[in-house]
């Protein structure tokens, strides 16, 4: 399946709902999308990958990309993520360390940063 | 022994299509569910590296990947014809902080597989390098 974008705002928050399969060829598009945010003024993010059926380490470049830019702008990236076959990449990069991952988009929204 | 062979043209569309037939011959094979998920990232991961380095060196040869089983395992071989690359001690989280494209750094495709799979060789050699990851087969009924 291919990736799949769809964004809203709650909030001062700018949510990211992600679904498909992100590697090497459809990361660039979400990379594009996150620059694009940051570009906006959007420097608070929240990223749902509930729909995400695939992410290798292309798409965890892609999340640390966007994480560096919002951190310019003393912003934050949160990302919502309960299946654990999306999160074992996360666990065995170290990365679960680096982002927050939040159980809801709620949970994430209500987070203080 | 049943085996498969695919010669990837080195572009990213194409990963996909690797993962796609290396889930196929691993459930054809018996491979177990959750070993079949760590096949699909660890392909996945090891044709991203090895197209990666194809299209940042020009290399226009196919990347090959075979997938075979015998009464022990399953073995996926992927053998590429970049520069030769060896399994380091990378930090991913170092390596992706450090990296100033965002999209792969081969460093962390190998930390990726080096942890998901147990028996992993990375064998670099003139011509490039091979990548090969195993796993084992249940007991076939009699």
């Amino acid at each position: 399946m291919d990736l799949t974008l769809q964004t809203r705002t709650e909030g001062d928050r700018t949510i990211v709902v992600v679904g498909g399969e992100i590697d090497v060829y459809t990361a660039p598009k979400l990379r594009e999308q996150l620059i694009d945010l940051v570009s906006g003024g959007q420097y608070h993010l929240v990223v749902d990958m509930e729909a995400v059926e695939f992410l290798d380490s292309t798409g965890l470049g892609v999340l640390v990309g966007g994480l560096k830019r919002v951190r310019a702008h003393e912003g934050s990236l949160r990302l919502v993520c309960t299946q654990e076959r999306i999160l074992k990449i996360f666990r065995i990069t170290g990365l679960t360390k680096v982002f927050p991952i939040d159980a809801s988009v709620e949970e994430a929204v209500a987070a203080t940063d | 022994m049943a085996q498969v062979e695919l010669l990837l043209a080195p572009l990213p569309v194409h990963v996909r299509t690797a993962r796609m037939v290396g889930v196929a011959a691993a459930r054809r094979a018996g491979l177990d569910d959750d070993y079949v998920a760590d096949l699909r990232l660890a392909l996945g991961e090891a044709c991203s590296r090895a197209v990666a380095l194809h299209v940042a060196h020009a290399v226009p040869d196919p990347v090959r990947i075979l997938v075979r089983d015998d009464p022990t395992g399953l073995t996926v071989t992927i053998t590429d014809r970049g520069p030769a690359t060896t399994a380091t001690s990378t930090d991913p989280v170092d390596a992706l902080f450090g990296d100033d494209g965002d999209l792969l750094v081969p460093d962390v495709a190998l930390a990726v597989l080096s942890s998901l799979v147990d028996d992993v060789e990375i064998l670099p050699d003139s011509t490039g390098t091979t990548v090969q990851l195993r796993w084992p087969l249940p007991p076939r009924p009699i």
